[in-house]
């Protein structure tokens, strides 16, 4: 809560995307998602299509290379499984530099790779132009339930705090003299866990009993309702409707 | 475990989409049930403490460190429904903000994570404790179990769902035994440390634990020298319990019912060309897919696309199911309340 509201994946900024309403935002980025998945692999020319546009995106968004890239790395786990693919899928074969892979796999692995890379992209742009108030108002005028949204803010809002509490109860441990070296020392860890529990479910009743002593009575006050003008949600979906355009391409060539 | 975009084909990112929402659906009115109007903070605060919870190291031998998942304790601490709406919206935030799963995988994230996991630990757990004479070292031993099998159900579940809509063709049975392997051993990790940290919750605050909630000693007032059972404080209300029973039962059974009646409807025509392909038919094959590329992906396409019609009347079903109960129990509760306004405003 210290930190000023802002996520560490924000970058502040004034470009035209970062202007742009959360959720005509929100929309577009998930559109331009579905249309990259439902993408045929075998159109490899769309996949660099797809990733030209988001690059142009992040240039009007003005948002580095460098961090995008870092951004990217979170899909990292992943690659590993997509690189196991063509030695344990089936069908065809096809000998690459001495090894035996799957030519099935190998598709596998290019459309796990290309479309998880874009579908990360797209939501590291995503989360780096929009502020995290303005991503759950956008969620809410998208019509997901008010008690979701509620509860999604109030983890957000609070994931901090408890996170900080965590490490605050780590220091203790760590300042006794305690090391977590196996799983003889899970039983410690896991009162850890059990105390964290016990406070972030007293916190809940204290946050509220705080609200409701501030009239609040199980919806919360939307004081800066967002809109969008057409002339806004047309700039925000150019993005999906492009790559609707290559989509179609990619299935009829 | 969090899939990403393009794993998954289109339609069935689509159809578990669907069930996740109906399912988030049913949680909101069930955790409004659980917790009033404290649902927002509190579900928030403990969606926090999953958020946080996940980070919390658990070394397992040199170097290497496991993590929890959190389904079966939020289930077995918070009730089931206030449990699948916490560990959604982590995944949701987790999607959104950290790109950590994708978009359009967050369906089958959420199927799999959050329902499935949740469900089936709640679902373990209160059997368990049903069985269990009533101590507090039953809840402990009630939630390793759940947590046990929780983890290797969400593995069976993900197979299922990669088995209906997967977009490489790995075997489905190198598929389950990888996942199913590695997700029992992960299993194993993920039930002793959810048994310890209920343990000590319990120990400290066993009112706050939803799995125990029937455990705790009845007041006793000593009348006249006698011990006699202090009179119920407030009558629980009785639509909600019972429901509530139905509700999961009816659930788990049509989800385990549509899961392995698809699994296996998809499973043999699977073993059957693979021995076809075994005895012989290997040669037509590789004619096939080494003179014209698109039939072979014809050849694929059909058998995925046997699988998809049985998987997806399993996952049609549940979703029928899903809707006709909850349509009858809105109607019910509807009513209820309706008969039950004029008190409550009285109460108010």
């Amino acid at each position: 809560m210290g930190a000023g509201h802002a996520h560490k994946l924000y970058r502040h900024g004034h470009s035209p995307v970062h202007g742009l309403p959360p959720h005509t935002k929100l929309a577009a980025a998930f559109a331009f998602v579905v249309v990259v998945v439902s993408t045929p692999r075998e159109a490899m020319w769309a996949f660099g299509l797809y990733a030209v546009l988001l690059g142009v995106v992040a240039y009007v968004a003005r948002v580095p290379a460098r961090f995008l890239f870092g951004r990217l790395l979170i899909e990292v786990p992943f690659v590993a499984f997509a690189v196991l693919m063509p030695f344990v899928a089936q069908g065809e074969r096809v000998d690459v530099l001495g090894l035996s892979l799957s030519v099935n796999g190998l598709w596998g692995a290019w459309n796990v790779l290309a479309k998880g890379t874009l579908g990360v992209a797209a939501s590291v742009l995503l989360a780096a132009t929009t502020e995290l108030r303005e991503l759950l108002l956008g969620l809410q005028r998208l019509k997901l339930p008010p008690l979701l949204v509620q509860i999604a803010s109030f983890m957000i809002r609070y994931g901090d705090v408890i996170t900080d509490e965590m490490r605050r109860m780590r220091i203790a441990r760590e300042s006794r003299g305690f090391e977590a070296k196996g799983v003889r020392h899970w039983g410690v860890l896991a009162k850890s866990a059990g105390a964290l529990f016990i406070r972030s479910y007293e916190r809940g009743e204290r946050v509220h009993l705080a609200m409701v002593s501030r009239g609040y009575a199980g919806s919360m006050p939307v004081i800066d309702e967002v809109t969008a003008s057409r002339a806004q949600w047309s700039y925000a979906l150019t993005l999906p409707f492009a790559a609707l355009v290559v989509c179609l391409l990619g299935w009829t060539l | 475990m969090h899939v990403p975009d393009g794993f998954i084909n289109a339609p069935t990112s689509a159809v578990t989409g669907v069930v996740a929402a109906g399912a988030i659906a049913v949680s909101l009115r069930g955790a409004r049930r659980e917790l009033d109007e404290r649902t927002a903070p509190l579900a928030g605060l403990v969606a926090a403490f999953i958020f946080a919870v996940q980070m919390l190291n658990f070394p397992v031998a040199a170097g290497t460190s496991g993590h929890l998942l959190g389904g079966a304790l939020a289930a077995i601490l918070v009730g089931p429904f206030t449990g699948v709406l916490c560990v959604s919206v982590v995944l949701l935030m987790q999607g959104i903000l950290f790109a950590d799963g994708g978009l359009t995988a967050l369906g089958v994230n959420i199927t799999d994570m959050a329902i499935v996991t949740t469900v089936v630990a709640y679902a373990v757990f209160r059997g368990l404790v049903k069985v269990l004479p009533r101590t507090r070292r039953s809840v402990t031993i009630a939630s390793f179990a759940a947590a046990l099998l929780s983890v290797p159900a969400a593995a069976v579940a993900f197979t299922i769902v990669y088995a209906v809509g997967g977009t490489t063709d790995v075997s489905i049975g190198k598929v389950a035994t990888a996942m199913i392997g590695v997700h029992v051993l992960i299993g194993l990790g993920e039930a002793a440390i959810t048994a310890l940290t209920v343990g000590a919750v319990i120990a400290v605050r066993p009112d706050l634990v939803y799995g125990a909630r029937g455990l705790t000693q009845k007041l006793k007032l000593r009348v006249n020298g006698e011990l006699v059972d202090a009179p119920d404080a407030a009558p629980v209300p009785l639509a909600a319990r019972s429901h509530r029973k139905v509700w999961i039962t009816g659930l788990v059974t049509s989800l385990v019912l549509a899961g392995f009646v698809s699994f296996y409807a998809s499973a043999n025509p699977d073993g059957l060309e693979k021995v076809a392909a075994d005895h012989g038919i290997d040669r037509k094959t590789e004619k096939h897919a080494s003179s014209d590329s698109p039939l072979a992906d014809y050849g694929v396409k059909d058998i995925t696309d046997a699988r998809l019609s049985g998987g997806l009347a399993g996952v049609i079903g549940v979703g029928v199911t899903v809707v006709a109960g909850s349509g009858v129990f809105w109607a019910v509760r509807r009513r209820r309340t309706a008969d039950a306004s004029p008190t409550a405003v009285e109460n108010v």
